[in-house]
C-alpha cells in the first residue's frame, strides 16, 4: 500500500538552511534580582536539527562571548525537551514560545542571521533566562483546578463518558503551565509580591483549567468555588478580549472559548447568588 | 514528648511514583515534605506517551487474567525480577486505573463510554489504557493536582526547585537508620537538612549518563548514585533499555511510542541496499518487513531489547539502514489520518516538529536510543500468601490462574520492608526501584510500577512511622549535630567545586565538565547498550578511570553564590560516573545474554551461574569503586523458560509476501 501524497508541502517562503553556518545569538542576561541587566552575543557554529537548547549547552561549554570575552555559561530552565513539560519558555526574537522546539534551521536558516533571546517579562527573573513562574501555579489554586475525590482507597471506576466530551476535556488538559499565554496577555502583569496574587488578574490557563474540572462530573462538586473566585477580582471580567493567548498557545488550546464559557458561566451564576439574596 | 511529636515523611521526586506516595501518606495523617529539582508538574513522567498497562473486562473475556499480566511481565524481563511484588503489582494494576479515571483522567473512551484500550509490545492482548498519546503527562497532572489539593490545605509542603544532596543516616550496622536528607535550594544555594522519620526516593532513571537518551535533562541518576555511595545497595545496574523508536537530534533522543506500533506501525527497510527512492514511492513487494517475518506471531510488538537488537543488526551489521544510515522505517501512512491524529496526535506532532515531515504521509525515520532504567536501588519485600508447593509453568490464556487476584498475595499489605532498601527507613520509588522490570520492561508497565509503589508501598512507609523503628525513635529525637556534620560535609564538597572556578581563565578539555560529561555519554553508549563484549567493557572500565581522575581535576565556568546551574551539573557528572562504573562491571561480570543485556561473547541465558541479581555496593577501595554480589531471585512462583517470542528465520531477498498482522490489515 502506497501511501497517498500530502496536501500541501513545504510554503513557498522556506529558505533551505545552509550547512555548516554560524549564526550570531544575542541574550539578555542579568545575574539575580535587584542586578543591571546586560546583553551578550555568542556565535554559535550550527550542527543539523541543532534547537534553542542544543546552543546553548553549546555556550555553556564554550562560554566566551564574540568579543572574545570569558563569560558564565546561560542560566535557563528546560525538561523534556519535546514540548510537553512547558519549562523552557523564553521570548525568541520578540515572540514568546519553548526554546527546546525552536528549530534554529527554521528561525535562521542563512550563515549570519541573528536571533536574540530574552527571558519571560511578567515573572520575576531568577537569573538569566530562568524566571520564576510560582504566581502561575498559585493561580491553579485559586480555581481549585482539581477532583475532589474521597481518597485514593478502591472506590471502583469513575464516571463513564462521551468520547465527544474525553476529547473536549482531554484538550483542556494538555496545557502545560508554560505561560506563554500569560506573557502574551495585557492584562496580566508583572507582580512580584504574593500578598497582591489574589487580586490580580488570573490569567487565561487558570480560566481554561477551571472549564476542565467544571465539565468533569466529580469535579462539578467545585464548581461554585470556581465561578464565586472567577467573579471577584481579577476574575474573568478582566480579560480584555485581546485574544493575544489563543494566538500563542502552543498546545492550541480554545482559550478564548473557555473564556467565553467562563464568561457566560459567571454570569448566570451571579444572578443565583443575586436572587438567593448572597450578593 | 514523644506522644505528640510531629512525624515527618520525606519524599525526594515529584514524578508519578515520588507524588502517588506523598498522596499516600498525607492521606493516611502523617505531613510531608516533597522535594523535586523542577516543579512537580514538569516531572520527567511527563513525557510518558503510550499508556499503563491492567487487565480489563474486555481482555478477561479473552481469556486473560491478572496472572496473565504478571506471567508476562516476568516473561518479559527474562526471570530476571523478584516474583511476588510483580504478582502483586499486576494484581492491583485495575485498581490504579479505577483511581486515576476518578481523578478525571481523560482516558480516551469508546462510542459507549467506556475505557478505550491498544495493543502494546510483549502482549497478544489489548490491556494498555492510554490518554492520546501523552498518557505520563495525564497521569501526572491527576497526582499534580490532587498534591496541589493537599498542598492548599497544609498536609503536603512542596520543595521546588530543591536538588536532594545526601541522606542523613543514624547508627551503624543493624542500627542504621535514615532519618533525614540534606538539600540544596537551586536559586538561593542555600545548603539545609531536613529531619524525617522515612525517606522515600522518587527520582527516576538515569539516561543522561549516556548522553542523548529519550529522557528529561534532570535524569542524571544522580540522587540515586548519592544513596548507592552513602551505602545503599544498587540492584542489575548494568539492565539498561535501548528503545527502538527514536528520532536522533542534537540535544536528545525524541521518542515514538510503542502505541505507534501498537496503532498498526510497521518497521521496515528497502531490501534493495541503499535504494534511493523516498520511503512512500517504495511498492510493498520491495519492502522488508523484517520483524513481521522474523516474528510472525508477535511481529512488530516484540519486547524492546527484542526489537533494538533486530534493528541494530540490519543497520549496523547489515548495511541495510535506510539512505545508508542508521535508521529505519517506522510506518503509518496506511492508516487514516484523522484516525492517526486522535489516537497519537501527540507524538505526530512531535514527529512534524523536530524531524519536519508529517508521518501521516511519510514514513518516520527512527533509531534506537537509551531509554530506561531497570536497575535501581535494591529493595525487599514482605512475601505474600501465594506459595505453591511448584512454581507454574507456561500460562497459556483461557487456563485457570493458580491464584486469584486478591490483594496481599504477592507482597503483604502494609509490610514495612516493601520497597525499602538496605538502609531501614530509606525507600525507592518508581523507575529509581529495581524491583519490577528485570532485564527488560515492557512498554506501559512503568507507569503502573511508580503509582503501584506510591499506592501500595507508601502504606508500609506510614507504618513504618507509626508502629514500626521510626515510632520508638523519632528523627526529632536525633541529636542537631548529625544534621550539621552532613551540612557541612555538602558544603565542603560545594565550597571545592565553587573554588575551582576561581580565576576563570583558559579551560581546557581536560578538566571542562561539559567535555567530560560528553565523553562519559559517547563511552556509555559505544560499550554499555545494544551490543556488549568482555573485551569493550573492560576499555570502559579503563576509560571511566580516566574520567574520574579527570572529574577529580574538574574546574567550574561559574563560580557565583546564585542559581549556579554549573554547580549542580558537574555535581551531578560525578555521580553519573560513579553509577557508570557499577553499570559496566556489572555489565562485565555477567557473562550471559539475558533481556536487555546481550553479550556477544556469551550469547545465552545461563541460569545456573546468573538468575541473580547483581548487586554493587560502593566501595572506593576498588579501582572501580564497586564490587558486585550476587543474590538469588524468588523464583517460587513461575518456572523459568526460554524467551524467543516464536522466532523464525527472515531475509531482505526472501520475497514472499508476507501477511500483514490483523491490525496492520484493517484500514
Ligand atoms: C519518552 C518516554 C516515554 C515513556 N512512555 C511510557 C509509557 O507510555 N508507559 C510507561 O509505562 N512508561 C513510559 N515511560 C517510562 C516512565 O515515564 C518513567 O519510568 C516514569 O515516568 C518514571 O517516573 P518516576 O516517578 O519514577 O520518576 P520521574 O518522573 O523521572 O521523576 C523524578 C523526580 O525526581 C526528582 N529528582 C531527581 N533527582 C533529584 C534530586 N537530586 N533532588 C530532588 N529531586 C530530584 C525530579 O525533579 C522529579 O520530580 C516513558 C519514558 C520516556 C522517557
Ligand atoms: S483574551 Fe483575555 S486572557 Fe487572552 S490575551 Fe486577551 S485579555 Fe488576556
Ligand atoms: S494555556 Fe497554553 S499557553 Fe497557556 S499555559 Fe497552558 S499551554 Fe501554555
Ligand atoms: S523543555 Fe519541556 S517544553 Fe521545552
Amino acid at each position: 500500500m502506497v501511501a497517498p501524497s500530502k496536501p500541501v508541502t513545504s510554503k513557498p517562503d522556506e529558505v533551505k538552511p545552509e550547512m555548516g553556518r554560524t549564526v550570531r545569538f544575542t541574550i539578555h542576561r542579568c545575574d539575580g534580582p535587584g542586578k543591571a541587566a546586560r546583553w551578550e552575543s555568542f556565535d554559535v557554529p550550527i550542527e543539523p536539527g541543532s534547537n534553542i537548547i542544543s546552543v546553548l549547552q553549546y555556550i555553556a561549554a564554550h562560554p566566551v562571548t564574540i568579543e572574545g570575552k570569558r563569560t558564565t555559561p546561560v542560566v535557563w530552565d528546560s525538561g523534556c525537551l519535546e514540548e510537553v513539560c512547558g519549562a523552557c519558555t523564553m521570548v525568541i526574537n520578540g515572540r514568546v514560545r519553548q526554546s527546546c522546539s525552536c528549530l534554529i534551521d527554521h528561525i535562521a536558516p542563512r550563515n549570519g542571521d541573528e536571533v536574540t533571546l530574552e527571558p519571560m517579562s511578567k515573572f520575576p527573573v531568577v537569573r538569566d533566562l530562568w524566571v520564576d513562574r510560582e504566581r502561575l501555579f498559585y493561580n491553579l489554586r485559586r480555581v481549585k483546578a482539581w477532583v475532589p475525590i474521597d481518597g485514593t482507597y478502591d472506590l471502583g471506576a469513575g464516571p463513564t463518558e462521551n468520547p465527544d466530551k474525553q476529547e473536549t476535556r482531554y484538550k483542556l488538559s494538555t496545557c502545560m503551565s508554560c505561560g506563554c499565554c500569560l506573557e502574551a496577555c495585557p492584562q496580566f502583569n508583572l507582580e512580584e509580591d504574593p500578598e497582591h496574587w489574589d487580586s490580580a488578574f488570573i490569567g487565561a490557563h487558570a480560566i481554561s483549567q477551571a472549564r476542565l474540572f467544571n465539565e468533569h462530573e466529580t469535579g462539578k462538586q467545585l464548581k461554585r468555588d470556581r465561578l464565586d473566585e472567577l467573579m471577584g477580582p481579577g476574575g474573568v471580567s478582566d480579560c480584555g478580549n485581546a485574544q493575544n493567548c489563543v494566538k500563542v498557545c502552543p498546545k492550541e488550546i480554545p482559550l478564548t472559548e473557555s473564556i467565553g464559557a467562563m464568561g457566560r458561566a459567571v454570569t448566570i451564576h451571579s444572578l443565583a447568588r443575586f436572587f438567593a439574596g448572597k450578593k | 514528648m514523644v506522644a505528640n511529636r510531629e512525624r515527618r515523611v520525606i519524599v525526594v521526586g515529584g514524578g508519578l511514583a515520588g507524588l502517588a506516595a506523598a498522596v499516600r501518606v498525607a492521606e493516611s495523617g502523617i505531613p510531608v515534605d516533597l522535594f523535586s529539582m523542577v516543579p512537580v508538574k514538569r516531572s520527567h513522567s511527563v513525557c510518558a506517551q503510550g499508556g499503563i498497562n491492567a487487565c480489563n473486562e474486555v481482555a478477561r473475556q479473552q481469556g486473560y487474567s491478572e496472572y496473565q499480566h504478571f506471567d508476562e511481565t516476568i516473561y518479559g524481563g527474562d526471570y530476571l525480577a523478584d516474583q511476588g511484588p510483580v504478582l502483586e503489582m499486576a494484581n492491583w494494576a485495575p485498581k490504579v486505573i479505577d483511581l486515576l479515571d476518578r481523578m478525571g483522567v481523560p482516558f480516551n473512551r469508546t462510542s459507549e463510554g467506556m475505557r478505550d484500550l491498544r495493543l502494546f509490545g510483549g502482549s497478544l492482548f489489548k490491556r494498555t489504557h492510554f490518554a492520546g498519546a501523552t498518557t505520563g503527562q495525564q497521569l501526572l497532572y491527576a497526582l499534580d493536582e490532587q498534591t496541589r489539593r493537599y498542598t492548599s490545605e497544609g498536609k503536603i509542603n512542596k520543595y521546588e526547585f530543591w536538588e536532594f544532596l545526601w541522606p542523613v543516616t543514624t547508627g551503624e550496622g543493624e542500627d542504621k537508620r535514615c532519618v533525614g536528607i540534606v538539600a540544596q535550594d537551586m536559586r538561593t544555594m542555600q545548603i539545609r537538612a531536613f529531619r524525617g522519620d522515612a525517606v522515600v526516593m522518587a527520582t527516576g532513571g538515569n539516561g543522561l549518563i549516556f548522553g542523548k537518551s529519550t529522557n528529561s535533562v534532570i535524569c542524571t541518576g544522580g540522587a540515586a548514585a548519592r544513596c548507592y555511595q552513602a551505602g545503599a545497595w544498587y540492584g542489575n545496574p548494568e539492565m539498561i533499555q535501548v528503545h527502538p523508536t527514536a528520532i536522533p537530534g542534537a540535544d536528545k533522543c525524541r521518542l515514538m511510542s510503542e502505541s505507534a506500533r501498537g496503532e498498526g506501525g510497521r518497521v521496515w527497510v528497502p531490501r534493495k541496499k541503499g535504494d534511493t527512492r523516498r520511503g512512500q514511492d517504495i511498492p510493498e513487494g520491495e519492502r522488508w518487513y523484517f520483524l513481521e517475518e522474523k516474528y510472525p506471531k508477535y511481529g512488530n510488538l516484540v519486547p524492546r531489547d527484542i526489537a533494538s537488537r533486530e534493528i541494530f543488526d540490519v543497520c549496523v551489521n547489515q548495511g541495510m539502514g535506510v539512505f545508508g544510515e542508521n535508521q529505519v522505517y517506522l510506518d503509518l501512512t496506511h492508516k487514516d489520518p484523522e484516525y492517526l491524529t486522535r489516537k497519537l496526535g501527540g507524538i505526530m506532532e512531535i514527529y512534524e516538529k523536530f524531524a519536519g515531515e508529517d508521518p501521516r504521509y511519510a514514513p518516520m525515520r527512527i533509531f534506537p536510543a537509551v531509554h530506561y532504567t531497570m536497575g535501581g536501588l535494591w529493595t525487599q519485600f514482605t512475601p505474600g500468601t501465594y506459595d505453591p508447593s511448584e512454581p507454574w509453568g507456561d500460562h497459556k490464556p483461557g487456563m485457570e490462574a493458580p491464584t486469584d487476584a486478591k490483594p496481599g498475595r504477592g507482597m503483604r499489605i502494609g509490610a514495612m520492608n516493601n520497597a525499602m532498601t538496605n538502609i531501614p527507613g530509606l525507600y525507592a520509588f518508581g523507575e529509581v526501584n529495581f524491583a519490577y522490570h528485570g532485564a527488560t520492561r515492557l512498554g506501559a508497565n512503568a507507569l503502573l510500577s511508580c503509582i503501584f509503589d506510591g499506592l501500595f508501598c507508601g502504606l508500609g512507609v506510614a507504618n513504618f512511622v507509626n508502629e514500626g523503628p521510626a515510632a520508638e525513635a523519632p528523627a526529632e529525637l536525633v541529636e542537631q549535630k548529625v544534621y550539621d556534620a552532613a551540612v557541612e560535609s555538602e558544603q565542603a564538597k560545594v565550597r571545592k567545586l565553587v573554588d575551582s572556578a576561581a580565576g576563570v581563565g583558559e579551560q581546557s578539555d581536560d578538566v571542562n565538565p561539559y567535555m567530560i560529561g560528553r565523553e562519559l555519554g559517547i563511552e556509555m553508549t559505544a560499550a554499555s547498550t545494544v551490543v556488549k563484549t568482555g573485551e569493550r567493557l573492560q576499555r570502559c572500565l579503563a576509560k571511566l578511570r580516566e574520567l574520574g581522575e579527570r572529574y577529580s581535576r574538574v574546574k567550574l565556568s561559574d563560580g557565583a553564590g546564585w542559581t549556579n546551574q554549573s554547580l549542580s551539573y558537574t555535581r551531578a557528572i560525578g555521580d553519573m560516573i560513579v553509577l557508570a562504573q557499577a553499570i559496566a562491571k556489572g555489565g562485565l561480570l555477567r557473562e550471559e545474554s539475558r533481556g536487555s543485556h546481550y553479550r556477544l561473547d556469551f550469547p545465552e541465558r545461563d541460569d545456573t551461574r546468573f538468575l541473580k541479581t547483581s548487586v554493587a555496593v560502593y566501595d572506593p577501595s576498588d579501582a572501580d569503586r564497586c564490587r558486585i554480589d550476587w543474590r538469588d531471585i524468588d523464583t517460587r512462583l513461575v518456572k523459568p523458560r526460554a524467551r524467543t517470542y516464536g522466532k523464525t528465520e527472515s531475509s531482505p531477498d526472501a520475497k514472499t509476501p508476507t501477511e500483514k498482522p490483523a491490525e496492520a490489515a484493517a484500514s
